[in-house]
């Protein structure tokens, strides 16, 4: 896009999604080990944790896929 | 006039009414998910800098957009500060039928523009609106199109701005003048810095995260309220009295839905001339399209943004509706509000605090965030662009160097930014001037696509009848508006009834300005001279070669998606009919 040498904005989209997965995965997994005081509704789900990893698992692909030396 | 304007007016009370409490608090991850948002997109707008040399760099991403990029950009530009909050609102006040501003109220106007209008847009090489506008019309059609366009987008984003600081304020206690400045100084510093490029890269940045900081609450909802079916039974079994999960069946009478409207009103009024209106000729979402590299991506880009405008109810919507079947409290106008009872337009920040611990809280503020500043972005850069092509390259000084009206983008800008800032500012002084500036807003988009689509489709349209018939428009919308705030009981001749709500108001008198700008602009051309065919060729239907599409293969070819978004369009109706 726009020409050589431009990095693609799926780059940057997995780059954002990869630092969020990691900060919510990690909430996640915080809160599997000290539960909240005042917990969500559904929060025997887990969503931050399952989440988080949602989150990694997208910005992982993004990131590997649009990595300027392999794209 | 864009068709969720309607929506905002709600939201101001909201924020003004009720100021004495915050409704969620962040934790330091939260803030660090939200300082994350705000290094990543400026340094998007840095690192682009170094690649908008030329005008056609900053001003139309250098042309070179995929269909896909345009197309998500398209739809983001369009999710602007209150769309998340405001339509939460309206799906709790209104139950489904607001959910006919995303599909009948859009989705149509969206095809149209990419298999009938593009071609003429884009083949004409023109950057904007006002632009076609000259090219087709004369220059008395584009200063008229590019001032008014230009004065109501910084307008409006500077309305938008302080709704946007307000809600802030309610929902997280934050400082007013630290929510315009910080957010505002953001938006201006990348798009600043990259033009358009940086504004698209960010939009499709923010849909993403817009999408993911929301749906959670779309996707928890519904496990607890058991499903749709369960949703539906839990809403009927809590508001007995209404139907909130019908999008048709209760407008056969102005009386016999939460809207006050009927259904010719959302037909013709809303997704035949404010839709149309708004997502064919409102340059803010147009601008998008233009930047796509070729004419089949061009063509492409709204279809695939039609897709994804089609799913936004399930973002935005859905929330409202679970919320009706969720929440242990009712919800309240905001005349009720306060005292322990919320407003319809606390809904949003409710079931985010229903659903959501840390992390997820600030992905879901940071999705709000976003939401408003690509909004923000799609107004600045719009206003640049007619700015410096249709009103200072037009009139003030023509044949400066490419360079001199990058410059001039670059500063207009900054400009664009702090007069939206002003407007911010002086809404916090005067309510009422929202109510009017919105209003201004919505007199010229109606007429304008009368104007665009003889333009396109009719050779004997005339330059003087393109003038007179946008000019004529505006003018009957201003008289009508006008007339009704003097004697509320006119509302009766513009909507055909006394019972019609403000929305339905505006819709009619879009579809009657709709109708004189059509009516003039006829007349008016058969009692003048015509451009000659010549002068017309790439511009007007009849006298413009659009490239063929023999040799594409099928899953190529814009027109093959559009019967398919057409087929779902059709098919969501039904199921939720």
């Amino acid at each position: 896009m726009h020409g050589p040498g431009v990095l693609s904005i799926w780059f940057f989209i997995g780059v954002l999604l990869t630092i969020y997965g990691v900060l919510i995965t990690g909430t996640g997994l915080y809160e599997l080990a000290y539960p909240l005081a005042n917990p969500p509704v559904l929060s025997n789900l887990h969503a931050t944790l399952w989440w988080g990893i949602v989150l990694l698992i997208i910005g992982l692909f993004y990131l590997l896929r649009f990595f300027p030396r392999m794209s | 006039m864009r068709p969720d304007d309607d929506l905002r007016f709600d939201t101001i009370p909201f924020a003004v009414v009720n100021t004495s409490h915050r409704l969620l608090t962040l934790s330091p991850v939260d803030l660090v998910i939200i300082a994350v948002y705000f290094s990543v997109v400026l340094g998007i707008g840095l690192y682009l800098k170094r690649f908008t040399k030329t005008g056609e760099d900053f001003f139309l991403a250098g042309r070179d957009m995929s269909a896909w990029i345009a197309g998500l950009s398209f739809v983001a530009a369009n999710l602007g500060s209150l769309e998340l909050m405001g339509w939460a609102a309206a799906a709790y006040q209104y139950g489904i039928l607001a959910t006919h501003w995303y599909w009948i109220g859009a989705i149509p106007a969206m095809l149209f523009l990419g298999v009938v209008m593009m071609p003429f847009y884009y083949i004409s090489k023109t950057h904007s609106v006002p632009d076609y506008l000259a090219l087709r019309f004369g220059e008395s059609s584009r200063t008229l199109s590019a001032i008014s366009f230009g004065l109501m987008t910084v307008l409006m984003s500077g309305i938008n701005m302080y709704s946007m600081a307000l809600v802030m304020r309610i929902i997280l206690g934050w400082d007013i003048n630290f929510s315009i400045w910080v957010s505002s100084i953001t938006v201006a510093a990348y798009v600043f810095l990259g033009g358009l490029l940086s504004a698209i890269f960010n939009e499709v940045l923010q849909f993403f995260l817009i999408w993911l900081g929301a749906i959670v609450i779309s996707i928890l909802g519904l496990i607890e309220a058991g499903g749709w079916s369960g949703m539906v039974a839990r809403i009927h079994h809590n508001f007995p009295e209404q139907d909130y999960t019908h999008l048709w069946r209760g407008l056969g009478s102005f009386s016999d839905n939460p809207m006050g409207i009927h259904w010719t009103g959302i037909v013709l009024g809303l997704g035949f001339v404010i839709s149309f209106g708004y997502w064919t000729t409102d340059f803010l979402v147009v601008q998008r399209v233009l930047s796509a590299r070729d004419l089949r991506s061009a063509r492409m880009a709204p279809v695939i943004g039609a897709m994804f405008k089609m799913a936004v109810p399930f973002i935005v919507i859905l929330p409202g509706l679970l919320a009706l079947a969720v929440l242990p409290e009712r919800l309240v106008g905001e005349s009720q509000a306060g005292s322990g009872a919320h407003s319809y337009n606390e809904v949003l920040p409710l079931m985010l605090a229903r659903y959501c611990g840390p992390g997820l809280l600030g992905l879901g503020i940071t999705a709000l965030i976003a939401g408003f500043m690509s909004g923000m972005a799609g107004n600045v850069s719009a206003f640049a662009t007619v700015w410096t092509y249709d009103i200072y390259r037009a009139l003030i000084r023509k044949n400066a160097p490419d360079a001199h009206y990058v410059s001039m983008g670059r500063w207009c800008t900054v400009l664009g930014v702090l007069v939206s800032i002003g407007t911010a500012y002086l809404v916090m002084q005067f309510l009422s001037i929202m109510d009017y500036v919105q209003a201004l807003f919505s007199f010229f988009i109606a007429p304008l696509f009368g104007t665009v689509i003889l333009g396109m489709l009719w050779k004997r349209a005339t330059p003087a009848a393109g003038f007179w018939g946008l000019l004529a428009g505006t003018g009957a919308s201003i008289a009508m508006f006008a007339w009704v705030q003097l004697d509320p009981s006119a509302i009766r001749y513009i909507a055909f009834s006394p019972h019609a709500q403000q929305m339905a108001e505006n819709m009619y008198r879009a579809l009657w300005s709709w109708t004189v700008c059509v009516a003039v602009t006829v007349a008016v051309s058969y009692a003048t001279k015509p451009k000659p065919i010549s002068e017309l060729a790439g511009l007007v239907y009849g006298v413009t070669e659009i490239p063929s599409e023999v040799g594409v293969s099928l899953l190529h070819r814009p027109l093959f998606w559009t019967v398919v978004v057409i087929v779902i369009f059709f098919a969501l109706n039904l199921i939720f009919w």
